[in-house]
């Protein structure tokens, strides 16, 4: 008995408001060893959410809400959320965490609402003919490592054979990803990849260090995200590892990471998929959103290189939803329009430029085959106080990550059956 | 007043060795039964089902086992996280290797399985015990989180090492999916029931029967056991055995059914082992029902919390989050300090007033 009214109970507590929105759900999360970047992005999520109900009314006339559930970046509850947020209409998803993307994959895909990493999540789901309903674009991590080693090769005018690159990886699936490119790259340009495993949450990260210490790597590559990047930094000025020639990836170079260690960091590079520095619509948001009291968080986070991405993912979204909106001639658009929205995307300069974020990413238009985008990334670097952008947008090599993304989506096809799904509607 | 056992005679031994000796006891058992057979099948939602009473039959499937090991035979064990990974992935090795194979075969093979690597793990108990038992669990836990991380075979040379759960059907002939997106969340729901009630109830006449009076005596006093002819090595190892058993299962179905994908660190990392560990002693070492009641403290009560701070009273997600964990970490104090021996006991004193009220003596 007491079962029964307790599920009436929640059920009237899940069942949420009426669909009166277009909802985006934010999976953020706030607590837990991620916490540090989880905050500045679902702050900039929300607050451009918000700047768009406050500034112009909504998308197409009709206001934005996003539900926040908090994750703590633990798959179960991740699980949880998608669950209780699913029945409010939700649009898309975001859920900045690589374990609760491959969760969420499946299910999303069965419940017909779109899902989207961006920069994150299932590399191979940038194939749009096997993922119907994910989508990562603009870049992702085998794009990421591609242009790392890019870089790398300009740097070293075009020839790292006999070079030594340590991956330093979180142990997960989320830092298991650019394995498979980097050892293909390793095989074409003759760099020696060594890779060390940091297990999760990437406080332990002595003996790794040790070996860097001993074996000296030309360059140390790291793949880490939360309180192991602060940690990788500081170990790296302990064992004198010269800081230049130490790279994170996007997920790796934000201002908490660094910021502890200060000016003994400078010289710290990390990719970047978004730009940096003084945007219009950052002057809107304090005016219109924090000032008023309507922001996410205590508006601290403003501008920082996550707060910016998370804007930037929002900013992807409500352009989604718009033409969405455009395509089907609704306002009040659902999560099946919506993911037509997001492949018929189309992000141009002048575009950016209109949003009042100008270069904040590259153009990239989506299309039914490709939901990857270009993926490129530019290079910033830590020069003590703060992220200084080295690099224009560097393209990844197409010709190695394609082949591994068509392989791999392949298999999943297989695995699970799906047959292709371009050009028939 | 309800526990009356006025007019309730006991006519044969069969009918005094129940398990179930008060009417009213038997009848609330039978028709919590019928409810989760027959009713909630019904009129479950995919909320109910897959963030709530899925999580919590798999997790009480888990703490019976524990109990088992750690309840009923007094081998104290950090080891379940580990075993609950051997359990998915045997069955994801299962899975894909005989796309054939029904569910309950894959899931009682996963069982089996563990069984055997539990055993493996188990032998150090013969020689060591308490704390040291512990620890040597505890390497187990660290190893096999290690293998499966380490060797590409078990995640079938995934890019990333998640695993995940193709569909598959309830059992040859029927055309019932429990895994995979497309599964309908009342189908997974009574398949854990239906996993939950056997399993329990299995474990309720094993410890009733010789083999749980053999680990009783091992747990109360291994010597005095001994003298009186328990033989010390069969009882600890089948305690480990039947342990795993049910740790794999739970662990096969957390991964096929409730979570379908996983990644080994994080699904089953140490914090698992403790959060069952947590329920059984909440609920209550050495008691079936135990077993229940801790699971749905851990595993039920954070939720409703979570639903009832962020959605009633409107808190910010974090803050409800940081609260959770001080009104669930303060009522774990609170029931441990008033009852040590758990919810189970708890329990079992409230009835024994409720038998003589409203007349206490």
């Amino acid at each position: 008995m007491k079962t029964l009214t307790m599920m009436a109970v929640a059920g009237a507590m899940a069942a949420g408001p009426a669909m009166a929105d277009l909802v985006f759900p934010d999976l953020s999360y706030r607590t837990g060893p991620y916490a540090a970047g989880g905050i500045p992005f679902s702050d900039g999520y929300q607050d451009y959410m918000t700047l768009l109900n406050v500034r112009d009314g909504g998308i197409g006339g009709v206001m934005t809400s996003v539900p926040e559930c908090e994750t703590a970046y633990n798959t179960e509850r991740g699980v949880e959320c998608y669950e209780s947020t699913r029945g409010m209409g939700a649009l898309v998803y975001q859920p900045l965490s690589t374990g609760i993307t491959y969760q969420l994959i499946p299910r999303t895909t069965a419940d017909g609402i779109p899902l989207h990493t961006m920069g994150y999540g299932r590399t191979s789901a940038a194939n749009g003919d096997v993922f119907s309903h994910v989508f990562n674009y603009p870049a992702n991590y085998w794009d990421a490592a591609s242009v790392i080693v890019n870089q790398l090769l300009e740097e070293n005018d075009g020839d790292l054979s006999g070079q030594t690159i340590a991956l330093l990886y979180h142990n997960s699936a989320y830092g298991r990803e650019p394995i498979r490119t980097l050892e293909t790259l390793s095989e074409m340009h003759g760099f020696e990849l060594s890779q060390l495993a940091v297990d999760h949450p990437g406080q332990e990260q002595g003996n790794q260090w040790l070996q860097i210490r001993r074996e000296r790597p030309d360059y140390v590559v790291m793949w880490g995200w939360g309180v192991m990047n602060q940690v990788a930094i500081q170990e790296a000025i302990n064992t004198r590892y010269p800081m230049e020639n130490f790279i994170g990836n996007w997920w790796a170079g934000a201002d908490h990471d660094v910021e502890s260690a200060g000016a003994d960091a400078a010289g710290y590079r990390s990719l970047n998929m978004n730009r940096l520095g003084d945007m219009p619509v950052f002057s809107e948001i304090q005016e219109l959103v924090i000032d008023a009291g309507l922001g996410a968080g205590d508006g601290s986070n403003l501008g920082n290189v996550l707060y910016t991405r998370g804007m930037y993912a929002a900013m992807l979204a409500a352009e989604a939803a718009a033409t969405a909106q455009e395509i089907h001639g609704v306002a009040q658009i659902d999560a099946s329009m919506m993911r037509d929205g997001m492949e018929a995307l189309e992000i141009t300069n002048a575009r950016m430029e209109e949003l009042g974020m100008p270069g904040i990413g590259p153009e990239f238009a989506v299309t039914c085959e490709d939901h990857g985008g270009t993926g490129m990334a530019i290079m910033q670097q830590w020069d003590g106080e703060s992220w200084v952008t080295l690099t224009d947008f560097i393209a990844p090599d197409d010709s190695v990550t394609q082949p591994l993304v068509m392989e791999d989506s392949a298999q999943y096809a297989e695995e699970n059956g799906i047959g292709p799904q371009c050009g028939e509607s | 007043m309800f526990y009356r056992e006025a007019g309730d005679f006991k006519t044969s031994y069969a009918e005094d060795n129940q398990t179930f000796p008060i009417l009213f006891d038997r009848y609330r058992y039978y028709f919590v039964l019928i409810v989760g057979a027959l009713v909630i099948p019904f009129i479950i939602n995919d909320y109910w089902a897959n963030s709530i009473l899925i999580p919590f039959l798999i997790y009480a499937i888990a703490a019976i086992g524990l109990n088992i090991l750690t309840g009923y035979c007094g081998q104290v064990s950090l080891g379940t996280g580990g075993f609950m990974a051997v359990g998915a992935y045997t069955s994801y090795k299962l899975m894909t290797a005989f796309p054939g194979l029904d569910m309950i075969s894959v899931t009682l093979l996963s069982g089996v399985m563990t069984a055997m690597v539990g055993v493996a793990f188990g032998l150090p108990s013969l020689r060591i015990k308490g704390f040291y038992l512990a620890v040597a669990t505890l390497a187990a836990q660290f190893f096999l989180v290690w293998l499966f991380n380490k060797v590409p075979w078990f995640y079938n040379y995934s890019a990333s090492g998640q695993i995940s759960a193709p569909e598959r059907d309830f059992f040859y002939f029927t055309n019932m999916a429990v895994t995979g997106p497309n599964a309908e969340s009342w189908a997974k729901y009574l398949f854990c029931f239906f996993f939950a009630f056997v399993l329990a109830w299995v474990a309720r006449n094993l410890t009733r029967g010789s083999v749980g009076r053999q680990w009783m005596a091992i747990r109360d006093m291994d010597i005095a056991a001994e003298i009186i002819g328990v033989n010390p090595l069969k009882a600890k190892l089948t305690a480990f055995a039947v342990s795993s058993f049910y740790v794999g299962i739970a662990g096969a179905l957390l991964f096929t059914v409730y979570l379908g994908a996983a990644e080994v660190g994080e699904a089953f990392g140490i914090t698992k082992s403790f959060l069952v560990l947590f329920m059984i002693i909440i609920g209550g070492l050495g008691s079936i029902f135990g077993s229940f009641a801790g699971a749905a403290f851990m595993v039920i009560l954070p939720v409703v919390l979570r639903n009832f701070l962020t959605g009633t009273l409107n808190w910010e997600s974090a803050l409800a989050t940081h609260f959770e964990f001080v009104i669930v970490g303060g009522l774990i104090m609170f029931f441990l300090i008033v009852e040590p021996h758990g919810l189970a006991r708890l329990w079992a004193l409230a009835k024994e007033k409720l038998r003589l009220w409203p007349f206490p003596h």
